[in-house]
């Protein structure tokens, strides 16, 4: 039990000496990095048979400027999200949870094409991941 | 003579199997539910959890429409012991695991062996290891059954033939949270009444009712490839031989969702009398379907 104190200690420490400076829409280098993602993530959309279905009948352009928005403004960044509520944008659509997660994993390999490091791309999904409920069986 | 038994029991084991298998209808394949490294693996009992500890995630990848078949071989290299296990599990929805394990736990320096099945069960009451506030919450049973009793019998077990865990199981995975990394943990309490897994059966002189026991895991993940982590597992000590609290540190490698290989450390102290017993675990992992 002993080492088991020690090591959440040592992970409690690890965490506060290691934080960085700036939010995380800084540390992931700012509006060109997000529409970076934005772009590697339409591109992995249009090449994947299960998410283009969602998307055939989608403006590009406008799914493009308010993903840009939102991702700005979930991560801290200086933006306005102008777009509708998660659950008007997926209303009708019954995303299933596996392909929700299968978006996820795409988004993920948006994020590696545009070289976000490993540690930042799990600080952009812990701030998106509350979006999920309101996305998924709508 | 031993051949016969050894056929008879291999007999029984695969017709188990074959009626396992049949029980899976062709429904929805899992391959993306879930992100990769959040699954866990089966644990030496094959439930879903790490290495020693079950935890509250369900082994394989499914979501909530889908289904996944995994398979696993475990071996833990002691002093004087030896640890084989394999085993099968389904998950069905995310929601309900099934699995089967089998046991073979080697007496390197007495000879000969001690052979267990455990046929266990687990239900998702809460939550999504990833997506939900609070951690995932699950509730599991291990029916534990010893082919042969005598060796239970002889070390003093009340009952040397079955015996049943229950456990209530809560993990949870935060994003980010360690420097970037995700980190995961893991905390259990058991009830039983199980020497050593049940490998030397069910209760003893020193105690014979079931208890409490805590068991607990912490994980970092370093990349959406490579785990790191620790391990413990709270024992009873039933028989009165000084059975010990188990401990582990391990690093699993997850080339794909399908495969994941882990390597790990075990200190699993006093064994039957035989003091300190230490070495390493490697287990592999594959998800089948």
């Amino acid at each position: 039990m002993k080492t088991l104190i020690l090591l959440f200690t040592v992970c409690l420490l690890l965490s506060s000496c290691a934080t960085q400076n700036g939010n995380t829409y800084q540390q992931l280098g700012g509006q060109a990095k997000i529409e970076e993602i934005v772009d590697n993530f339409i591109y992995e959309i249009e090449f994947d048979p299960v998410l283009f279905e969602f998307f055939k009948d989608s403006d590009i352009n406008r799914f493009r400027e308010k993903l840009i928005e939102h991702l700005c403004l979930l991560t801290g960044g200086p933006c306005q999200y102008t777009g509708d509520s998660m659950e008007q944008v997926h209303a009708g659509m019954n995303i299933s949870e596996s392909s929700y997660n299968h978006g996820v994993d795409l988004f993920i390999n948006a994020m590696t094409k545009a070289e976000i490091p490993h540690p930042i791309q799990n600080k952009v999904l812990a701030t998106m991941i509350h979006t999920r409920e309101q996305m998924i069986y709508q | 003579m031993a051949i016969a038994k050894t056929n008879k029991w291999c007999l029984c084991w695969s017709k188990s199997l074959i009626i396992f298998l049949g029980l899976l209808s062709p429904i929805a394949k899992a391959s993306d539910g879930k992100l990769i490294g959040t699954a866990g693996l089966n644990q030496l009992e094959g439930s879903g959890g790490g290495g020693i500890v079950a935890w509250a995630t369900l082994a394989g990848y499914d979501s909530r429409d889908q289904i996944s078949v995994n398979a696993f071989g475990t071996q833990v290299n002691l002093d004087d012991y030896r640890l084989n296990v394999l085993g099968v599990s389904a998950s069905f929805y995310d929601r309900v695991e099934i699995s089967l394990a089998q046991q073979r736990f080697d007496l390197k320096t007495l000879g000969g062996d001690i052979k267990q099945n455990i046929y266990a069960a687990k239900y998702r009451i809460y939550g999504d290891v990833v997506y939900s506030t609070w951690p995932q919450l699950s509730l599991g049973i291990q029916h534990k059954t010893l082919d042969d009793g005598s060796i239970a019998s002889a070390v003093g077990a009340t009952d040397d033939s079955s015996g049943t865990d229950l456990y209530l199981a809560a993990t949870k995975v935060h994003l980010g949270a360690i420097a970037g990394f995700n980190a995961l943990w893991s905390v259990t309490a058991r009830a039983t009444k199980a020497n050593q897994l049940g490998l030397l059966g069910f209760g003893g002189i020193k105690n014979d009712s079931y208890q409490i026991m805590a068991e607990a895991s912490v994980a970092v993940l370093l990349s959406r490839h490579l785990a790191v982590g620790a391990e413990y597992r709270q024992k009873p000590d039933n028989l009165g031989l000084g059975e010990e609290d188990w401990f582990d540190l391990f690093i699993s490698y997850i080339p794909s969702k399908n495969l994941s290989v882990t390597l790990a450390w075990a200190e699993l102290g006093s064994i039957a009398g035989a003091k300190d017993q230490k070495g390493l675990y490697l287990s592999l992992n594959g998800q089948l379907w």
